[in-house]
Formats: structure tokens, C-alpha cells, sequence
């Protein structure tokens, strides 16, 4: 996200007289000059990094590209894999993210709002790892039972076709990827939905509206861009997640858009953290391949959600 | 529909800070009551108890009484929400629901009390209540247009149309033309003057000319003391009040050699 973030503020120099110059001034404006472009340097490293080593891999295939016929085969069920376990992730947590930012910003008395609030943070703080032996030891168990109904139930609809057989599928890595991107969306939301300015609130109060009218009316339209930026940084982080989702994920690498089954698609950082110690070679290429591809996802999406909030605020 | 409100023994808080003391008074039906006073000395504060805008200030409360067309505003078992359907309140800054379109902004009450309007019903709302804020014949052909591209003026008028829109029995408004320049400002004063025969309204003003001009009664606030809540010093016809007052202190305010 910091990418998107130093092409827009390279630092503008300040427009004193001429021939006037301070020290301070100048101090300062050099190092944040420096500072954006060391973040840009690092990024330009990052990608040269990334492409350079990732070439060798495009001619791989069968053993090198782990069983798959050439490196594009490899990447692009774990780049379902990704989408879908991010998705699954937000589909979840943003409707819960709204609703608790909601709470806290308007419903709730005061003390108990700034309680939930820390109680939210503080779910940022937990270990990715954690959640990881969290979704694998105890979520798996809790869910079972519920997949199985499902597959039992509502198996004509293809997403929970089943046959059941496991916990740890990917709806359940999407469960606990949306636990972890909670934090940030309902800290985002909170913030734009305590920005709505007083003026308008009280406009749709004196007319009448319900604590629920008010929102819609004034603190909604108010904050479409933030809430958009904040599911968008929400998906960030699902996208980019490994170790919980190589923890959690009982996966076999195939495309399939059944949650519940046994065989699940993986993810492109889980599966470079599975088998990044015991690559060699092309191999090693391979896994760096998916990873430029994470990388540009990650970018584009980074990319698109500045770009919707922008448009969002223009409109105003 | 134009309803006549009683104030009596009004304590308002904010917390445990008493911010106005034992305010009496009757507000008539049909006529213009301007409250005057220093900053900071209770008039908005009032003016917000009328329509229970004031509790949405967290920890602020009311204690007495304040009735409008014999029914108890701050009885238990009267919904604030129904409160301010009845009671339509114009703020001191124009306040146009950004997103929205000069015509939905004037039906942004009507749509709340949630019945389904027909598209020609709906019409002649938006057309009656902008002819009513004397705003139709400058907006009748962009009515489609955010309300945000008015001037601040006629966003004022907006607000006023929105708010005469669910016909309510009162209309408050605080310190209306206070962002507005002289000639808007003259527009909402011959506005309030045509809205008298409908509606029953409390006007909170700095400026005291304009106290004279539009209102018929006028109550003056000021504080006790520094530190000390504020108080009513005196509530009067506006010609008695501008020519001679009972009260010392108001002579003093409004003669200029003091706040």
C-alpha cells in the first residue's frame, strides 16, 4: 500500500523567496525528499528482485514446476486459490466490520464502545501463526459439523457440494483470514463513520430520522470511499496472509469452487512458505515466479482502491 | 396545525454542568419569538430542547417541562423521533444532505415517515415546499442537480424547504442567516415573514436588528454571572423589548453598552 502512497506525495518544495534559504527548511525538506525515494528505491528493488529471478522459471516444467506442465499451470490454481480464500475472507468480515464499527461509533454508550474498540485492536495484535494453530486445532472441529449439514442440506448449490470429509477447508482458512482482516477494516470504518461531519447527522435527526435513517442518510453516503478503501486494505491482507492459511489448509492444488470439500486450491504465499525451505535450483525460481505474481496482484488491487476512493471523494 | 409551546421551570444539562436555569415561557401559536443574548449564554441550548435535540448530545439532559398543544415533550412515553417529525428544525450552517439532489433533498423527511409516495404526489411536495422557501423559480429546471451546487443562501432556503416539506407544527431555527451575506439574509427574513401564517416559529439570533425586524416576541438571555448557568432575563412583545424594556440589562444589551 505505501507504494501507491509515495507516488502521490513526493515532497513538493516549499516556495520561499529566492535566495532565502533556512537551514531547518532545508534539513528537512532533503530528508523527505530521501525518505520517498529510498521507499521508492526499495520498491523498484523489490520488483527487479522478483522478475529477475523468477525468468529462469518460465521455461520449467513437470518435476521443477511441481508436477505442472509449465509455470503458468503451477501459478494459476494458486492464484484461485488466493482470490478465492481473500474473497471468502471478505464477504465474511466486511458486513461484521461495518456492523461493529457501527456499534461502537454510534450505537454504543461510550465506555462500552472504547472496551470493544481495544477488544477489535487487540485481535490485530495476535500472531498470524496463532490463528494459524487456532483455525487448525479448534475452528476445524467447530465447523465440521456445520459443513457437514451443509453438504447434507444445501449440497445442490456447487459452493458446498461436498463430500465432507475434513475441517480444514478453504472456507475455513476464509473464516479465519476474515478474523484477521477484521482489525483493520472496523479501525478504518470507525474512523470515517466518527468523521461524518455533526452538521449532517443532525440534519437527518431533526428531521425525524431513527438512529438507523441517520446512518443511512448522512453517515453512509458520507463515508462510501473510506469504507471502500478500508475492504480493499481488508483484502490486502487476506491476499498476502501465509502462515495461517499453510497451517490451516488441507490443500491438493486443484481449481474448484466447492468450500467444503477435501480438495482445496491453495495459495500462492502458503505454498511458497510449504516448500521454500526444500526447493533448489528452478524449483526456487518457481516459487519466486508466484511470488511476482502476488506482488502485482497485491499492487493492482492496492492500486484500484486508491483509485475508487479518490473517485468516491471527488464526487464528494 | 401551527401549535403554541409552554415552557415551564426548564433546567438544561450538559453532564453535571447546569448550562441554563429556570427558564418559563409561552411561545404563541402563529408568530415569530426570537431569542437574543451574548455567546454562551443558553439560547441555542433552548431553542434544541424544543425539538430534543439536545439529548443527542452525549449526557445531556432536561429536567421540567415543555408542552406543545397540551402534550409533555419530555414524557416517558413520548418517542423523540416522533417529536422531531413534528417539530422541523433549520441549523445555523446550511446543511444539504451532500449526496443528494435538490429534490431529494426536500423529500428526505417525507421519505422517512416511510409511506410510498406516488411520482406526482412527490412532485407537488418538492414544488409546494420550494415555492414555500421562495426557492422554486431558481431551481425548478436543475432540480435533478446535487444540492451542494446551490449558493449558501439558497442551500439555507433547501433546508428550510426540506424542513417545511413534512408540514410540521413548529419550525425552529438557529441563527439562520449567521453564514449568509445581507441580500440571502434579506431573502430568509421576507421567507419567515410569509411562514408566519403556517407555522409557530422560534428564531435564535445574534443579530439583534434582525431580532426586530422578523419577530413578534423576543426573549432575552444572558448569564447569571460568569461561571453562573444561563437564565431568561426578560421575555417581551419585540416593540416593547427595542423601545422599553423592563429589564435594566436588556436595556443595556440591546442598546449596545454591554455584550
Amino acid at each position: 500500500m505505501s507504494t501507491t502512497e509515495t507516488e502521490r506525495t513526493p515532497p513538493r518544495e516549499p516556495e520561499a523567496p529566492r535566495g532565502v534559504s533556512r537551514r531547518g527548511d532545508t534539513i528537512f525538506a532533503g530528508l523527505a525528499k530521501g525518505s520517498g525515494l529510498f521507499i521508492m528505491l526499495a520498491l523498484a528493488g523489490v520488483a527487479l528482485f522478483l522478475v529477475l529471478q523468477s525468468l529462469p522459471a518460465i521455461g520449467a516444467s513437470g518435476e521443477n514446476a511441481y508436477g505442472a506442465d509449465n509455470i503458468v499451470l503451477y501459478i494459476w490454481p494458486l492464484l484461485f486459490g488466493t482470490v478465492l480464500a481473500a474473497i471468502i475472507a471478505l464477504v465474511i468480515a466486511t458486513p461484521l466490520a461495518i456492523g461493529v464499527a457501527l456499534v461502537i461509533s454510534v450505537y454504543a454508550p461510550r465506555r462500552i464502545a472504547r472496551l470493544l474498540g481495544y477488544l477489535i485492536d487487540l485481535l490485530a495484535a495476535v500472531p498470524s501463526v496463532v490463528y494459524g494453530l487456532w483455525g487448525r486445532e479448534t475452528l476445524q472441529s467447530w465447523v465440521f459439523p456445520i459443513y457437514q449439514w451443509l453438504a447434507d442440506n444445501l449440497g445442490w448449490i456447487p459452493l458446498f457440494a461436498g463430500p465432507v470429509t475434513t475441517g480444514r477447508t478453504i472456507l475455513t482458512a476464509g473464516i479465519v483470514l476474515a478474523v484477521m482482516a477484521l482489525p483493520i477494516i472496523t479501525a478504518l470504518c470507525r474512523e470515517v463513520f466518527a468523521q461524518t461531519p455533526t452538521m449532517h447527522k443532525e440534519a437527518a435527526l431533526a428531521l425525524g430520522a431513527t438512529r438507523w435513517e441517520m446512518i443511512k442518510m448522512a453517515v453512509f453516503p458520507y463515508s462510501r470511499s473510506g469504507v471502500t478503501s478500508a475492504i480493499l486494505l481488508g483484502l490486502g491482507r487476506a491476499l498476502g496472509e501465509t502462515m495461517a492459511v499453510a497451517l490451516v489448509l488441507s490443500a491438493s492444488g486443484v481449481i474448484t469452487i466447492n468450500l467444503i470439500s477435501s480438495q482445496n486450491p491453495s495459495t500462492i504465499a502458503a505454498s511458497i512458505a510449504l516448500n521454500y525451505a526444500n526447493a533448489s535450483g528452478i524449483k526456487t525460481n518457481v516459487l519466486i515466479a508466484g511470488g511476482l505474481v502476488l506482488f502485482v496482484v497485491t499492487f493492482a488491487v492496492n492500486f484500484l482502491g486508491r483509485w475508487l476512493a479518490a473517485r468516491g471523494q471527488a464526487k464528494g | 396545525m401551527a401549535k403554541s409551546i409552554d415552557i415551564s421551570d426548564v433546567n438544561i444539562y450538559y453532564g453535571d454542568f447546569l448550562a441554563v436555569q429556570g427558564v418559563n415561557m409561552t411561545v404563541k401559536a402563529r408568530q415569530v419569538t426570537a431569542f437574543i443574548g451574548p455567546s454562551g449564554c443558553g439560547k441555542s441550548t433552548v431553542l434544541r430542547t424544543l425539538n430534543r435535540m439536545h439529548e443527542v448530545i452525549p449526557g445531556a439532559r432536561v429536567e421540567g417541562k415543555v408542552v406543545v398543544d397540551g402534550q409533555s415533550l419530555y414524557d416517558p412515553s413520548v418517542d423523540p423521533v416522533a417529536v422531531r417529525r413534528q417539530i422541523g428544525m433549520v441549523f445555523q450552517r446550511p446543511n444539504p444532505f451532500p449526496t443528494m439532489s435538490i429534490y431529494d433533498n426536500v423529500l428526505a423527511g417525507n421519505k422517512l415517515n416511510a409511506k410510498k409516495m406516488k411520482k406526482d404526489e412527490a412532485d407537488s411536495i418538492v414544488e409546494k415546499s420550494l415555492k414555500g422557501a421562495n426557492l422554486w423559480n431558481e431551481v425548478k429546471d436543475r432540480l435533478a442537480k446535487p444540492g451542494m451546487g446551490l449558493s449558501g443562501g439558497q442551500q439555507q432556503r433547501l433546508c428550510i424547504a426540506r424542513a417545511i416539506a413534512v408540514e410540521p407544527q413548529v419550525l425552529l431555527m438557529d441563527e439562520p442567516c449567521s453564514a449568509l451575506d445581507p441580500i440571502s439574509t434579506s431573502a430568509i427574513e421576507d421567507l419567515i415573514h410569509e411562514l408566519k401564517s403556517d407555522y409557530t416559529i422560534v428564531i435564535v439570533t445574534h443579530n439583534m436588528q434582525q431580532a426586530a425586524r422578523v419577530s413578534d416576541e423576543t426573549g432575552f438571555f444572558n448569564l447569571k454571572a460568569t461561571g453562573e448557568p444561563g437564565q431568561l432575563v426578560e421575555f417581551n412583545s419585540t416593540t416593547k423589548m427595542f423601545s422599553n424594556p423592563d429589564e435594566p440589562a436588556t436595556e443595556a444589551y440591546i442598546s449596545g453598552r454591554f455584550g
